[in-house]
């Protein structure tokens, strides 16, 4: 009796186990055409700040397009996600349209294997022709894009600047004397959110236009192996401005467990003053909040070569496993349309422009959105390193969060990426490493 | 291996009330020679399902890491590079202290599970009330997902706002950044695993007193030996064999840690809490899948290094015990 109970239960537990298995395959056969409407499936990473948008600008596309209907699937951010998709596209498991980063990260997803080709495609009518080179591999487009660009500099408590009569920094010796000013004030002048360990790369990626300002071929010499982070004074700053703030004692304490979702919102009451970081965050926070916070780009030496570097939008994506391409296109060009824009910021507000022609940033747009526009109207932005040469390491966080904590000296930091880098050239098989 | 062999003594003598009337019956169906018997209980058609289940899932798989293990791979295609692979992972910079990081963890998990298990199944064996509600209390972490308990841990370990935080503030103690600073955040990792494993060793241990006769402490009683004695004379020495047992899983446990680590610190901050595990797995995610693989088989060949003669060790000591 005791026995075969037990049997029972085990059966039970195996067949409830595999209950999630079968709904899964019934699931993905049912996408395609049933009863004259086309599905098709779209992947996005699972941030509140994409889904929300996505979801928005489905709305709107399938009014448009009442034959056609949008299935959204989510997958994680930062290198899980990379992983997650390179294994979808390689066991041709991919949606019919999904949105990934564009620039260095779209050149390990091999597109010439496995993207459809949309070079001079209908699809990119209204996508604006400086986004193409973030897309675009050996002469052939595959993306359009999808969100806004954004900044990576310093984001900075306005309302703190005023109270303490500060101006935006134009050299790095400026945001020095700031920070002093602003610790001696008792308020953290430097704001770190380690435990997203991705925050830690803007000291050196968000530099970026400093060095291209003190040498504009700096990216195509890097791709060819002819300058180093370690060897190249200029580019090493970025490591020692990351080991400032602890040396000095403007880092917060709780540096080493923040997420960026905390200290955003520290940032937005005033408990600290300036926050290294990309802007997309803001449009996480109430509008009051957000309306407290601007951007500037991180000070290089020069104030008559100031400005800030942009992250280019990402790019959307369609798989030749596809088995519904022309949907798929036809919602590639709607989300890179002015109809697709609107529809996006209605349910976040945009944090930098579009790269869409004819869209506008609206009225009620942050602060961080307009103080980016200035950079890009008076032509003082340079888009970051990963969208103009495919050598980037995978493990710049960690070394950045070490010498950030004060682990590792500066110099050793940029050795360390140096070499962490030779494995990403190997692997994509680049001339000259 | 080690279990097994003893659970057959310790099944009678488990319930001790009742051990009398079972043990004959029990037992002697077991002493008829049950290995002579197994090499003709089946066909050879018989063994073909899990055969090839074993085939294609394990061993096919296991071949060809060794081989993705010595090419550069990008899933897509595959460049045969020799032994570049393992040169590389062998320079890898957080690798020393990688596996540094890996023995501390595996050794203070082990150590402090063998400790506090032996303890805590002192204390659970003993005269106390409702001794079997008490056995599953300790026992409820070990069902809990590995996962959930980083994720949980790591809130209540926030400085400024996590719980343990503002209870020892409010004890006028200065709280570490326990997950965030450099010093600490391997051992944080390494105490939760404790908590969270030690009811397994626990039980191990419950198990293996249980298995002492009565009569060991009565002799001591007899002798006017007290408390202490029983314990170091008596039950240290007689559960051995559950000692070797937890040592054993929690070392293996220890050496292949990763799922806890990852979520509670992501092997930070820095590289500062990177096991092997860890390293490998960051190699994977950056889509260096020949360097991952090949440090999958130096992974594999360390742990046997290690967990092998240990193995072979402690089940020459049980033999002799």
């Amino acid at each position: 009796m005791k026995i075969s109970r037990s049997r029972l239960t085990i059966a039970t537990v195996a067949a409830f186990a595999l209950v999630p298995l079968a709904a899964c395959s019934s699931s993905s056969d049912s996408s395609g055409s049933s009863g004259g409407k086309t599905e098709i499936t779209l992947l996005t990473d699972n941030a509140e700040t994409t889904v929300k948008p996505a979801k928005a600008v489905i709305a709107a596309f399938e009014k448009a397009n009442p034959t056609i209907t949008v299935k959204t699937e989510t997958r994680p951010g930062g290198s899980d996600g990379d992983n997650l998709v390179k294994t979808k596209l390689s066991t041709g498991d991919m949606s019919d349209v999904f949105w990934y980063n564009s620039g260095s990260l779209l050149q390990a997803l091999s597109p010439e294997k496995t993207l459809v080709d949309l070079t001079n495609d209908p699809a990119l009518k209204d996508t604006d022709p400086s986004f193409l080179p973030a897309v675009t591999q050996n002469g052939k487009v595959y993306g359009a894009p999808w969100g806004t660009a954004m900044g990576g500099g310093i984001l900075y408590n306005k309302d703190v600047y005023s109270q303490l009569g500060l101006s935006v920094p134009k050299t790095w010796a400026e945001f020095e004397s700031n920070s002093d000013k602003i610790k001696a004030a008792g308020i953290t002048p430097v704001l770190g959110t380690l435990k997203d360990t991705f925050t830690s790369q803007l000291y050196v990626l968000g530099d970026f236009h400093n060095v291209a300002a003190s040498n504009p071929k700096w990216a195509d010499d890097y791709t060819a192996n002819k300058v180093k982070y370690a060897t190249d004074p200029v580019a090493l700053k970025g490591f020692q401005k990351a080991a400032e703030p602890k040396q000095k004692g403007w880092l917060n304490s709780s540096a080493g467990s923040l997420t960026f979702a905390q200290g955003i919102k520290q940032l937005a009451q005033g408990k600290a003053a300036q926050y290294p970081m990309l802007t997309f965050p803001i449009s996480t926070l109430a509008p009051a909040d957000a309306a407290k916070i601007g951007f500037f780009g991180i000070p290089g030496d020069d104030a008559s070569t100031n400005g800030a570097t942009i992250w280019e939008p990402g790019g959307q994506y369609i798989p030749k496993t596809s088995k519904n391409i022309d949907a798929a296109k036809k919602f590639v060009a709607f989300v890179a349309s002015v109809a697709g824009t609107d529809a996006f910021s209605s349910a976040v507000p945009p944090t930098g422009p579009y790269l869409v022609k004819g869209s506008t940033l609206p009225d009620n747009a942050p602060p961080v959105a307009t103080d980016m526009q200035a950079y890009i109207d008076s032509k003082t932005s340079t888009p970051a390193l990963e969208f103009l040469s495919p050598v980037k390491g995978p493990s710049l966080e960690q070394i950045m969060v070490a010498v950030m904590t004060g682990q590792t000296a500066p110099q050793d930091g940029a050795a360390q990426y140096d070499s962490d880098v030779t494995k990403q050239a190997k692997q994509l098989g680049l001339p000259g490493w | 291996m080690v279990m097994s062999s003893r659970a057959d003594e310790a099944r009678p003598v488990g319930h001790r009330d009742d051990a009398g009337a079972g043990r004959p019956a029990r037992k002697s169906p077991r002493a008829t020679g049950v290995r002579n018997v197994r090499a003709h209980t089946y066909p050879y058609w018989f063994y073909a399902p899990a055969g090839i289940v074993y085939g294609l899932i394990f061993l096919v798989p296991t071949v060809i890491s060794f081989y993705f293990a010595f090419t550069r791979w990008t899933l897509f295609e595959s460049e045969f590079i020799g032994l570049d692979n393992f040169r590389q992972f062998f320079s890898e910079q957080a690798l020393v202290s990688g596996l540094r990081n890996t023995l501390v963890y595996a050794v203070v998990t082990s150590g402090l599970k063998v400790v506090l298990g032996m303890l805590l199944a002192v204390l659970l064996t003993g005269p106390i009330r409702s001794r079997g509600l008490m056995r599953s209390v300790i026992f409820f972490p070990v069902l809990v997902s590995t996962v959930a308990v980083g994720i949980t841990f790591s809130v209540l370990l926030q400085p400024d706002v996590g719980v343990v935080s503002t209870v020892l503030a409010k004890l006028g103690i200065t709280a570490p950044d326990w997950l965030g600073d450099p010093a600490t955040a391997l051992l944080s990792v390494a105490l939760v695993d404790v908590w969270k494993g030690v009811g397994l060793a626990t039980l191990i241990y419950i198990a293996g007193i249980l298995a002492i006769p009565r009569d060991y402490y009565e002799a001591v009683d007899v002798d006017g030996g007290g408390a202490w004695t029983k314990f170091r004379n008596v039950t240290v020495p007689l559960s051995r064999p559950a000692t070797f047992t937890v040592i054993l899983l929690s070392l293996i446990g220890g050496l292949r840690s990763f799922d806890l680590i990852w979520t509670m610190t992501g092997g930070g901050p820095g590289f500062s809490s990177d096991v092997i595990a860890s390293i490998i797995y960051k190699t994977y995610q950056a889509g260096f899948f020949g360097l991952s693989t090949a440090g999958n088989v130096v992974l594999f060949i360390l742990v046997t290094l290690i967990v092998y003669p240990l193995s072979r060790y402690f089940n020459s000591r049980e033999v002799e015990s």
